[in-house]
């Protein structure tokens, strides 16, 4: 019978040891598990939300193989130059956000609050693009379903079997659960931010500052495959 | 014992003081704003156990009503009163599979057992995100209240497979929106736990545990645990796609608006038919504890078992379409479908073999979980081997939507996951309450349990190759017969599960105390005291070999390959 005890590794709590310092969490053994179980666990995450869009690309192109002529007609009443400015806000915010992480790793956490500040002014400039778009459609009644009623010069245009009423429903939720996830990203940049301010990174330990960061790219890599499939394909 | 943590004696720190987790902290807000593991695990148990009773009183009241062909016990006696019945008896089977699927069967064993056990039998102190766990709890509750809300206020009688067109026409909008959001919230749980578990696996196992020396209950559970990241995000856009189908009627699953039902159905089982995987796979870790331990014998085919576990959770994205052989999908995926459906049970085969291999030469104590688990894959391998002739496309054309599905389900996630908890739960229920329950009435117990299962299934078996529909409030008087034997079988189920719950209860209350490991196992969770102190080990175990090296085997007989 053998038997080896770690026994350096105690796991009652409550003594001054210097390997634990104050962001080790108790149930981890040391600061390089807990930063690469919260990395593991950041990465899965997103692959559960790339999951859940990808069922909406999917509804997209089922609509898309079943009515080419009509998505062919009604997404020109998207405004791809509106959508073209939201991509670069987007763009431009992942890489103040990759800055932000960088700044935060070497220690510079005023810089890296700077760079938070400048992409949540993105991610609030894209928000205010969207509304002015989804104001449009409000206006000209182009709505999903029962509430599709298009002004046109004749009258107005209810939806009709495989109309318009079904690629405005598709747009609404692809783009309203991106736009929720474009809110929810705001709030957590801020959540940083102010952890920031209070000195709570360094570069010994900045992996929420990355996590963000993570969850931000994915939110601009989604929009990247929006933009051109709802926007720009003929 | 080839695993071993020092307890305390003679050692540096004094540990013999240190209370058990149930004493290290009281008060009611000690347990709801709880971050150790246990707890969670327990409070998970309570629930979803309540969950089980209260779905499970409903299928005897609908199984009641179903003594006689026609619809008499739900019906009111008024003008009118027959319809009424009948609808109500739609909404009780609605209600009896949503609470079962969603709120029971899917956290069950993986919420309740493996939050218990994941930390323990990896050596570990909690799960890597005990926030995270604490939330999975009180969003489970949450999408459970909004569920139940929705059934009993909304009136939901779709099924709890929620098919369109029925789902976005039916009685106004508002019971479907509701329900399903009490689904896509309890799916979120379901996500949040399968993530834990999948980074404590990868990050928090003891020192010297490779991947092949895990017991094969993180194996189970960890297989588990992907599905639930991969499969439930895609139910929750199918909810979304189905809640904003009934909000704006938007057409997409509409026929009369361009849209396509059949869709729907491809979306929801992409979800649902992973999710079954989910309900078995951590049952299948449970029964390879159980033979292995109360037959003192090595597991045959550890590595075999343990892959057959990633492979089953790979195969089960591939084989939806059996559940829509006759929607007018076509032929050439029906038939891929078929295959992959035949596939996906040889995996599961390779386990049930393996654990007949096991007992094979072991020294088998019949005590209760053992009882459970030779439950287990009698009833598990009929439900799992009429799977295949509902997998095949021409015998489903007469099968699909008959008792005879009924039949299969109920014995691969009743025979199979709940005979797998309720055995978990007797193997463990020392660990967990430091007491033991009584033996002799756990016998009995499980000798009701089967008898009623075996009486109230198999005779749906028959009633489906005659042709009875399933979801039927009346049917033809020839099938009465069949119909009350299932009935009957069901009353004595029901008894053999409330005495179960009894005994249970009071081996908590006023069992024997347990030792910290009574049936001689040898992963971590038994190295520890029962039930363990709140950080689980008194100091990091150090791990040397597998956990199924028992001290009593007899090593002269040659019992394979590990």
């Amino acid at each position: 019978m053998s038997t080896a005890v770690d026994a350096s590794h105690h796991s009652d709590a409550g003594h001054g040891h210097e390997a634990h310092p104050s962001y080790l969490q108790h149930h981890f053994d040391n600061p390089q598990q807990q930063e690469g179980a919260a990395k593991l666990g950041m990465w899965l995450f997103l692959a559960t939300e790339l999951l859940m869009f990808s069922g909406l690309f999917l509804a997209y192109f089922y609509m898309r193989s079943q009515y080419p002529d009509m998505v062919h007609e009604y997404h020109e009443h998207l405004d791809k130059w509106l959508g073209a400015l939201n991509t670069v806000f987007l763009i431009t915010s992942s890489f103040t956000m990759a800055m932000a992480v960088r700044a935060a790793q070497v220690g510079k956490s005023r810089q890296s609050a700077l760079m938070l500040l400048l992409t949540i002014a993105f991610a609030i400039g894209f928000m205010v693009v969207k509304y002015f778009e989804y104001r449009a459609k409000i206006e000209h009644g182009l709505l999903p379903g029962d509430a599709f009623a298009e002004h046109l010069p004749g009258g107005v245009q209810t939806g009709w079997y495989g109309g318009p009423q079904l690629f405005f429903g598709i747009y609404f939720v692809m783009t309203g659960l991106h736009g929720l996830h474009v809110l929810i990203g705001i709030g957590l940049l801020a959540w940083i931010f102010v952890k920031t301010q209070r000195g709570a990174y360094s570069g010994n330990y900045y992996t929420p500052v990355e996590n963000v960061g993570l969850y931000w790219h994915l939110v601009d890599l989604i929009w990247i495959f929006l933009f051109p499939l709802l926007y720009l394909v003929k | 014992m080839a695993t071993t943590t020092v307890e305390g004696a003679g050692h540096a720190h004094d540990h013999s003081e240190e209370l058990d987790f149930y004493r290290a902290s009281r008060g009611i807000k000690s347990w709801l704003l709880t971050l150790d593991h246990k707890r969670i695990g327990l409070m998970y148990l309570a629930g979803v156990l309540l969950a089980f009773f209260a779905a499970g009183v409903i299928a005897i009241i609908f199984r009641a009503e179903l003594l006689t062909p026609q619809i008499d016990l739900l019906a009111p006696a008024v003008e009118g009163g027959e319809t009424v019945g009948r609808e109500l008896f739609n909404k009780l089977f609605t209600l009896h599979g949503a609470m079962m699927v969603f709120v029971f069967i899917i956290p069950a064993i993986p919420a309740a057992l493996g939050n218990f056990l994941l930390p323990l039998m990896l050596g570990a102190k909690d799960v890597a995100f005990p926030r995270l766990n604490l939330l999975s709890f009180y969003v489970w509750l949450t999408g459970t209240a909004i569920l139940v809300l929705a059934v009993l206020v909304g009136q939901l009688d779709t099924g709890w497979t929620f098919y369109t067109p029925y789902s976005t026409s039916t009685h106004g909008a508002a019971p479907v929106i509701l329900a399903v959001t009490g689904a896509f919230v309890l799916g979120f749980s379901s996500i949040l736990t399968g993530l834990n578990f999948v980074v404590t696996v990868h990050k928090m196992r003891a020192p010297g545990m490779t991947w092949n020396r895990m017991p094969l209950m993180i194996w189970a559970l960890y297989s588990t645990a992907v599905i639930q990241i991969l499969a439930t995000p895609v139910l929750a856009i199918t909810l979304l796609l189905l809640i904003f189908e009934n909000a704006f009627n938007v057409g997409i699953f509409n026929p009369a608006m361009g849209g396509d039902p059949v869709l729907f159905q491809h979306f929801f089982w992409f979800y649902s038919h992973p999710a079954v995987y989910i309900m078995i796979l951590p049952g299948f870790g449970v029964i390879s504890e159980i033979i292995a331990i109360h037959s003192k014998k090595h597991i045959f085919g550890y590595k075999a078992i343990a892959l057959s576990s990633v492979s089953i959770a790979i195969i089960s994205f591939l084989v939806w379409g059996h559940h829509m052989f006759v929607s007018g999908q076509s032929e050439f995926a029906a038939a891929l479908f078929s295959f992959l459906t035949f596939a996906v049970a040889v995996p599961t085969a390779i386990k049930v073999f393996s654990w007949v291999a096991t007992l094979y030469g072991g020294a088998i104590t019949f005590n209760t979980p053992m009882l459970y688990g030779l439950m287990f894959i009698f009833t598990f391998t009929i439900g799992g081997l009429t799977g295949l002739y509902l997998g095949t496309l021409s015998t489903d054309v007469h099968y699909h939507d008959s008792y005879f599905v009924v039949a299969h389900f109920h014995y691969v996630m009743m025979g199979g996951t709940v005979i797998a908890f309720i055995g978990g739960l007797h193997h463990w229920f020392p660990k967990m309450f430091g007491k033991m329950y009584n033996e002799a009435h756990g016998r009995i117990g499980a000798l009701l349990v089967f008898l009623g299962f075996n009486i109230t299934f198999f005779s749906q078996f028959i009633l489906g190759e005659m042709g009875m529909p399933r979801r039927y409030a009346e049917y033809d008087p020839h099938f009465q017969g069949l119909h009350v034997a299932s009935s009957i079988g069901s009353f004595i189920l029901a008894a053999g599960l409330l005495w179960t719950a009894i005994y249970l209860v009071r081996g908590i209350m006023s069992g024997k105390k347990a030792t910290a490991n009574p049936w001689g196992g040898a992963s971590l969770e038994w190295a520890t005291a029962s039930p363990p102190i709140a950080h689980n080990f008194h100091d990091t175990p150090h791990v040397d070999a597998d956990p199924y090296n028992f001290p009593e085997i007899d090593h002269s007989i040659k019992t394979g390959h590990h």
